[in-house]
């Protein structure tokens, strides 16, 4: 590999960490709109109960 | 401007410099008379490693607060600062691995304390995630994983000083008493990366502490409403 292609792969690696950490950060937060809607869900089902 | 509001700002604040920083870093600092272009490696390299220090350091100062005066809130700002470390703890040694692979022709060298001590450093706080999820939740496993978090942050000026203390000659010191030893375009590229990379890791805290708050409210809410 040349030195060029050294930087752009260093250049590169902190790109797709970041990408990642967007990615993870996506996930959790579909896994935590799910949950409120199923909190909201069972507090609705509450509310009609009693 | 509430904090809350200014959160989305940051965040396009962070963009910007970051794309400044790689323009400056890559097309407008001039190249290196020794190591040639393997040298912009450095403008990312350099930036990311100090604000591994700042994280493991903030970490570790919410832990001596919680300690202090107590607070759950602390514990979660401790885990996530110890958190963020991690990340930039992971890209200080895969691009100064890059870095020095470029310039020396070697991946790593366990012969150089720098290097080994930035590692010992940052599977310490790796550890801390193992300890952190091997308690029960409460007020026992907040201050366990708070006096970790404390115990870790005394490596910091050993590992932060090992690079000028250091008896081998891999790991070059840019910054000595007389000054950067850049030019001052190659400083201005510098000192914006540092700024970029800074702005980033305190966006991404922001964000992760977010996340975890409303990740712990939803759980107390699912116990009471079941």
């Amino acid at each position: 590999m040349s030195q060029g292609q050294y930087v752009a792969l260093a250049y590169g690696v902190v790109l797709v960490f970041v990408l990642l950490w967007v990615a993870i950060m996506a996930a959790k937060l579909s896994r935590l709109q799910r949950e409120t809607a199923d909190l909201a869900e069972m507090a609705r089902g509450r509310h009609s109960d009693g | 401007m509430s904090s809350r509001n200014s959160l989305p700002l940051l965040a396009f604040a962070a963009a910007g410099l970051l794309g400044l920083a790689v323009v400056l870093a890559l097309l407008v600092a001039p190249e290196d008379a020794n190591q040639g272009v393997s040298q912009r490696i450095f403008y990312f390299h350099v930036p990311i490693a100090l604000t591994a220090y700042a994280c493991f350091g903030l970490g570790a100062w919410k832990a001596l607060r919680l300690l202090w005066v107590g607070g759950e809130r602390r514990d979660l700002e401790s885990y996530t600062w110890i958190h963020q470390g991690t990340i930039f703890g992971a890209l200080t040694l895969i691009t100064g691995s890059i870095w020095a692979k470029a310039s020396w022709g070697v991946w790593w060298n366990w012969s150089s304390n720098q290097l080994v001590l930035f590692l010992v450093l940052f599977l310490f706080y790796c550890a801390y995630f193992m300890l952190r999820f091997s308690v029960d939740e409460g007020a026992r496993r907040e201050r366990i994983c708070a006096v970790y978090a404390l115990f870790g942050v005394a490596l910091i000026p050993v590992s932060f000083l090992a690079i000028r203390l250091a008896s081998d000659f891999i790991h070059p010191t840019v910054f000595t008493r007389a000054g950067p030893q850049m030019t001052r375009t190659m400083f201005m590229a510098f000192l914006v990366s540092w700024a970029a990379i800074t702005l980033l890791a305190y966006v991404m805290y922001r964000v992760e502490l977010v996340g975890k708050r409303t990740d712990s409210n939803l759980r107390e809410l699912r116990e009471a409403l079941s």
